[in-house]
């Protein structure tokens, strides 16, 4: 069922006006059940295993259980993801673990500057596009001769 | 009708979709918009940090000509792209892409994308136009930097979960955008002077090779769900290269990316006799004309060679994965630390691939107990899909920018303002806009830029207000939300609300969509083969489809957005098949074969196969439009 969700960690994004998992998927499948206050994926046949219900889960209890038609059951992928970096630990059917971090950003959170630090030189009706020809790395973006 | 409040938004520049090529525009109508006093406002159907085709993340960043360096020219990508498309492309809008794509690449790192480098500090390159990175926050960075740029210079507005259904007209000219949020009660109308078309390409027109919860392991996103081609279609625009679908070669099932193998790691492919299509059927490229000579091997005719294959009963293909490692291990293979060192690096590599994309394909590799370097795994011909990227080509017909024209060119593709469809006010960028392939994630990104400044200049010469009609606003809102209100009517009138005779939900309308293209129009049933009367019968089916589309039926505001998503794919369908029908010969044998004419035209079809609905007589226009060329003429046809 692609994700699912693990009824005793879930506590429905107390306190929230939406859970965190129904805010972030991007096709709109992560629904809150009000009567039991715990999130259900609404359509697992659309779920692109993207994991950003997974990762973005503040009580871990969102989980992805792979394609039943055509994944042998068994094996999980589970994200830790931080500001700078994450880890995932992989566990194969046959009982194997391997874990992998890698970064994510190098930047603080928040802190991308749409300029980049690259002064614009062109008007609105020049070719060179706003933070150019700074941001290509040359003195002049490319013309037709 | 239901009960739902109006809100209407007015706006200078309005953006449509999240993904790369919106949060491109952004970041660029931002800042033209200050400097000129216009408000920006951007719309997208789920979250910007996590919506579009990058919405997981990307393990490479495709486009990357690496001007500064003097690594490449323009001029190499457009012939590369020209090459790889059988040599239908407009050069001006790739050349345009490609002249400012690295200035986007370079903010991406400013803005905190890890991009590799090696020891020197330069950029780690999975092939001649590839980078490699760290892709995992990929979109959350890039969204960060277009909701800064709106926000920050207090000029924008984003408003998220907001479904765009179709275009509104001042006359000839696009008005705006009307929608509904899938949270609550609340039909929009978005009125604005220039209208940016950003919402993706199109998944689930055909039927998918897996068809229980696998279906939603496409490829591209499901959720790409062909808005854009309807947005531009019912605006009246012209579109071109709806014939071309993409059909990628991915590790089968789920799909996990395989340019790392055959770039990075120089991976080879073979079949079940340990035979490699790309030597054995050699020849077979000399009946593709000069595409079939040229390097690399265009894709669709590498996709035909490993497919011969596959119908000859060759399969499985194989990913020589645990080859292509060895190989590059045994460089070290006399120091048995190094040795150890590169393996456990080689391994990182392999599964970051998959981690940071398609991290099905990693629970695949570990449901199986499959390690890359001890056992190689197959891979397969995927689904037809509808972009304007990769190797797809598909959208609207865009007027190139002014200064790239020669005199030969001016005429056919330029008309004003770079970007800009037929439609006066409708710009479009990403997977929206046609015949400029290969853009990608960053190219997309550069194109949102491009055609989000030319839309500033459009709303800075335009600036008047479009005129709206009450009564067409509100004939629109009643047809939009019309499938609430017939599930309404009629849903004691059976015990399963599944079950109806009166109405039709927008599942079972996506499963006959999707077996009509599959089974007349090309699909993996069909061996992507088709041919006219197969074509044919397919418009005859669609006709039926898409009369019963007034009887879609929905019970919340999620099916209506379902709804509508699948009346999005039947008009790509359409426009697909119709430009399969008006194009008479085969040119993309991997994507689809035509097999009663079964051969290149290059006397007859070396054009752009076009066309065009027009809103006012419901008719289908096809046309075609010359092929010119803005580099010199050594480069001009095509590069032998």
């Amino acid at each position: 069922m692609p994700s699912y969700v693990n009824p005793d960690k879930c506590d429905g994004c107390k306190a929230q006006d939406k859970t965190a998992c129904q805010y972030i998927c991007p096709n709109d499948l992560m629904v809150l059940d009000k009567q039991t206050m715990k999130a259900y994926n609404q359509d697992v046949t659309m779920c692109w295993e993207c994991y950003n219900c997974v990762k973005i889960c503040p009580n871990q209890a969102v989980e992805i259980r792979s394609y039943a038609d055509f994944v042998p059951l068994g094996a999980s992928a589970t994200p830790m993801r931080s500001t700078d970096s994450i880890i995932w630990t992989i566990k194969f059917r046959n009982g194997t673990i391997k874990r992998f971090k890698f970064p994510i950003r190098t930047t603080p959170e928040g802190k991308a500057v749409p300029d980049g630090g690259f002064e614009t030189k062109g008007d609105l009706n020049a070719q060179e596009l706003f933070t150019e020809p700074a941001s290509v790395g040359m003195a002049d973006i490319f013309h037709l001769n | 009708m239901a009960d739902f409040e109006t809100v209407v938004v007015e706006t200078d520049v309005l953006i449509l979709g999240g993904g790369m090529a919106a949060c491109g525009a952004a970041v660029e109508a931002a800042y033209w918009a200050r400097q000129n006093g216009l408000k920006v406002t951007l719309v997208d159907k789920a979250a910007v940090d996590r919506s579009g085709a990058v919405a997981m993340g990307l393990s490479a960043i495709n486009q990357y000509v690496g001007l500064k360096d003097g690594a490449n020219t323009v001029k190499d990508y457009v012939d590369y792209v020209r090459n790889d498309l059988m040599g239908v492309t407009r050069e001006d809008l790739v050349a345009n892409i490609a002249r400012h794509v690295d200035s986007s690449v370079h903010l991406f790192e400013k803005w905190g994308l890890p991009i590799w480098k090696d020891e020197q500090g330069n950029y780690v390159h999975e092939g001649r136009w590839q980078l490699m990175i760290n892709g995992e926050s990929y979109k959350v960075v890039i969204a960060e930097a277009a909701k800064n740029a709106l926000l920050d210079a207090g000029v924008g507005q984003i408003f998220e979960r907001v479904f765009i259904v179709g275009p509104i007209m001042d006359g000839e000219r696009c008005a705006g955008a009307v929608g509904f949020s899938v949270r609550e009660n609340k039909f929009y109308v978005f009125k604005s002077k220039a209208t940016l078309v950003a919402m993706g390409g199109a998944v689930h027109v055909f039927k998918p090779r897996s068809s229980g919860e696998g279906m939603g392991r496409a490829w591209y996103p499901p959720w790409n769900s062909g808005s854009s081609a309807y947005f531009t279609l019912k605006a009246g625009a012209e579109m071109t290269c709806q014939e071309v679908r993409f059909i990628p070669v991915r590790f089968k099932d789920a799909y996990g990316p395989v340019g790392a193998w055959f770039l990075l790691f120089k991976s080879r492919a073979t079949n079940a006799e340990g035979g490699n299509y790309m030597i054995e059927r050699k020849d077979e490229l000399e009946k593709w004309g000069p595409y079939g000579r040229v390097k690399p091997v265009p894709a669709n005719l590498r996709n035909y060679l490993g497919m011969l294959d596959t119908m000859e009963g060759k399969g499985p293909i194989h990913m020589r994965t645990e080859e292509a490692i060895g190989k590059i291990a045994d460089t070290h293979k006399d120091d048995p630390k190094a040795y150890k060192k590169k393996m456990k690096e080689l391994e990182s590599e392999a599964w970051e691939d998959f981690l940071d994309m398609t991290i099905s394909q990693a629970l695949l590799w570990a449901a199986t107990n499959l390690q890359p370097e001890d056992r190689s795994s197959e891979i397969a011909a995927a689904e037809p899909y509808f972009i304007g990227s990769h190797s797809g080509a598909s959208g609207a017909w865009i007027s190139g920018p002014e200064d790239l024209q020669t005199d030969g060119t001016r005429k056919e593709y330029f008309w004003g303002y770079a970007h800009m469809s037929t439609v006066p006010g409708l710009f479009c960028a990403g997977d929206a806009s046609g015949a400029s392939s290969h853009k990608f994630s960053s190219g997309s990104h550069a194109e949102g830029r491009i055609a989000a400044k030319a839309a500033v200049k459009y709303v800075v010469e335009h600036n008047t207000q479009p005129k709206l009609e009450a009564a067409a606003i509100e004939a629109l809102k009643q047809e939009i939300l019309a499938p609430l209100d017939t599930f309404e009517q009629f849903k004691h009138t059976t015990t399963d609300p599944e079950v109806n005779p009166n109405y039709i939900k927008p599942r079972m309308f996506m499963f006959r969509l999707q077996k009509i293209m599959d089974e007349y129009a090309g699909g993996i049933s069909a061996q992507f083969t088709t041919n006219e009367a197969l074509l044919k019968r397919a418009l005859e089916l669609l006709a039926f489809l898409k009369e019963d589309s007034a009887k879609l039926a929905a019970a919340n505001l999620h099916e209506l957005m379902r709804c509508w998503e699948n009346v999005h794919r039947m008009w790509q369908a359409e426009a697909h098949v119709r430009t399969v029908l008006f194009r008479e010969e085969t040119r993309w044998p991997g994507y689809y074969f035509r097999a009663d004419r079964p051969k290149v035209d290059e006397e007859k079809w070396h054009v752009f196969a076009n066309c065009r609905f027009d809103p006012a007589t419901n008719g289908w226009e096809m046309m075609t439009r010359p092929i010119l060329h803005i580099f010199p003429k050594e480069t001009a046809k095509v590069a032998a």
